[in-house]
């Protein structure tokens, strides 16, 4: 048995490091629905750091899980409204590649 | 627990009036609905009184969340001003567009998500707020859905919002985690002047999340673009209720919540500052389309705005919200302007603006006088705001005041070359434009406000600051 506990730290750590892996592929992925994934990424790095400063700094009161909810939520709407207009574009286009969405000057 | 509704009137009305016209849209036949369109200017005349009428109305809803003070109710009266303006000169275009009772229920809902904004008295407010205006403005840009251009602008505007509200996001969880709170005056009042890395961190995404909604330099790089792409109104909207409600953001959390920092932040603001002011006028200079143009000037009077945060005293506040509101005039006055020489000829471009004047010289005068407030000419309405910004940074700032000063001298430049192409040169077709009435009272209303306020600001100065006095109470 290895005497490990799991702290606010290890919490922390991994959302850290969630969130830069999101950023990562933010900037480095070519097509729109992995940016979208990316996006959702850092979303939940996000959440991982509400729900651990709820548990050990306020717990008693439920503000980050709440945060949390909300974040969810909204997130799925931005999901929603993220893959209709990439629809829409590929429609337009038949392509999802960032890289050929240069009709406007970057 | 005890509500006063009263407090939430206003929300409640946009809100109830943004399903309204979405559901009628859906149940009146095809040739009645541009209707909605006059049925969205009264409505939203409607909720600029009852906003009016809660001026003295002033206190906080469910345990601090929500904060209805003047501050919020001036920023409120703005949106809806800026709403009304956009919907009464864009009727025509929107009918041509198809699709009116969306267009329009969507303009509600960003508005109602600027209000909520304007409101929050925590992080969970501010973010909900955030992102019912974003998600209604995402949806606004790429209304032309069959337009390349419109829908690459959308998702372009889509992914890097997406970005910033995820940025902004971990900084406000980073914030909460160390004091314990997401209301933002628990918050001021739990941080100390000797701040943790992590906080300078969360301060640092904070000023990025909030600096890409205010499209501040180097956050600005999605404005051009989606300003390019999307339908003219929506550009007109996103220029100035977008940014207003961002700015009323951005003071709430900085001066209502990071006081007790601002040893570290009112330089890296100055920077940001400097930078956008900079960068905004010298790149619009080169540009040959309108709505570019109009989008690096606008870049440019976010970084104007952003000198009234740096002091983080009641008289920045004042100027901030004096130059939100005249701004609006200017803004919409001018891209109503593009709007209609659009539906006329189909072209955006500043060569084809030739011989304006000829064609139609109200709205040649109209684009004029709007860009010069915009460039702060005496006695035009944005002098006398870029007077009160630059009043409060004079003695501590003078090298931020001198750029200034300088740059409005070059934005200058690139505003009267519009005008010279509009009254020197001759147009290929000289036809006169007709201006059906709405248009004309937008046009109207936005050159005699920018005038007005330029030589009478009294009144309007007086209410912003008794506003900037409600923020601390």
């Amino acid at each position: 048995m290895l005497p490990l506990t799991v702290g606010l730290t290890h919490y922390v750590v991994l959302s850290a490091l969630l969130f830069a892996i999101g950023l990562f592929g933010v900037l480095s992925k070519r097509n729109a629905v992995a940016v979208l994934i990316c996006i959702e990424l850092m979303l939940n790095a996000v959440n991982i750091n509400l729900i651990a400063f709820s548990k050990y700094i306020t717990p008693t009161l439920f503000i980050g899980q709440l945060f949390a909810v909300f974040v969810i939520t909204v997130a799925a709407a931005e999901v929603g409204v993220g893959l209709a207009i990439i629809i829409a574009i590929y429609r337009n286009r038949l392509s999802v590649n960032l890289d050929d969405f240069d009709w406007l000057k970057w | 627990m005890n509500v006063n509704l009263s407090l939430l009137a206003p929300e409640l009305f946009i809100s109830a009036l943004g399903l309204a016209v979405l559901i009628l849209g859906l149940i009146v036949p095809k040739d009645s609905r541009h209707g909605l369109g006059w049925l969205t200017v009264f409505g939203l005349l409607l909720g600029m009184g009852i906003t009016m009428a809660g001026w003295e109305n002033q206190g906080t809803l469910y345990g601090g969340l929500f904060v209805v003070d003047q501050y919020a109710v001036f920023f409120k009266l703005t949106f809806l001003v800026a709403a009304f303006l956009v919907v009464l000169g864009s009727m025509r275009y929107v009918d041509m567009m198809g699709d009116q009772s969306e267009y329009y229920s969507m303009i509600l809902f960003a508005t109602l998500g600027m209000m909520v904004l304007a409101s929050a008295g925590d992080f969970m407010t501010l973010y909900l707020g955030l992102e019912l205006m974003t998600i209604a403005f995402i949806v606004l840009v790429c209304f032309r859905r069959n337009d390349v251009k419109s829908v690459e602008a959308g998702i372009k505007y889509l992914l890097l919002a997406g970005v910033s509200s995820a940025v902004l996001l971990y900084g406000l969880s980073l914030v909460y985690g160390l004091t314990g709170t997401v209301v933002i005056g628990e918050v001021g009042r739990a941080l100390t002047a000797r701040p943790v890395p992590a906080l300078i961190l969360g301060l640092a995404m904070l000023l990025a999340g909030l600096g890409f909604k205010v499209s501040a330099v180097p956050f600005h790089m999605w404005t051009p673009d989606v300003y390019e792409g999307a339908p003219t109104p929506v550009t007109a909207f996103l220029a100035v209720g977008s940014k207003a409600a961002s700015f009323a953001v951005l003071l709430r959390v900085f001066i209502g919540a990071l006081p007790a920092v601002w040893a570290h932040w009112a330089m890296l603001v100055a920077v940001l500052a400097a930078v956008t002011i900079i960068v905004g006028n010298l790149v619009a200079i080169p540009q040959t389309n309108i709505k570019r143009l109009l989008a690096y000037s606008s870049i440019a009077q976010a970084g104007y705005i952003l000198v009234g945060l740096i002091t983080a005293t009641g008289p920045g506040i004042k100027a901030v919200m004096f130059y939100a509101f005249l701004y609006v005039f200017a803004t919409v006055g001018a891209f109503t302007v593009v709007t209609q020489y659009y539906s006329v000829t189909g072209s955006d471009e500043i060569k084809d603006y030739a011989g304006l004047s000829q064609r139609s010289p109200l709205m040649a005068a109209v684009m004029v006088i709007c860009m010069l407030s915009m460039a702060g000419i005496p006695p035009l309405a944005g002098f006398v705001g870029k007077f009160y910004l630059f009043k409060t940074i004079i003695n501590d700032y003078l090298w931020l005041a001198f750029i200034g000063l300088i740059m409005s001298m070059v934005s200058v430049y690139y505003y009267l070359k519009v005008a010279l192409v509009m009254y020197r040169d001759e147009p290929a077709d000289p036809a006169p434009i007709q201006l059906s009435a709405p248009v004309a009272l937008t046009l109207l209303i936005a050159m005699i406000v920018t005038i007005v306020l330029g030589v009478y600001p009294g009144p309007l100065s007086e209410a912003t600051n008794v506003a900037a006095q409600s923020f601390w109470r």
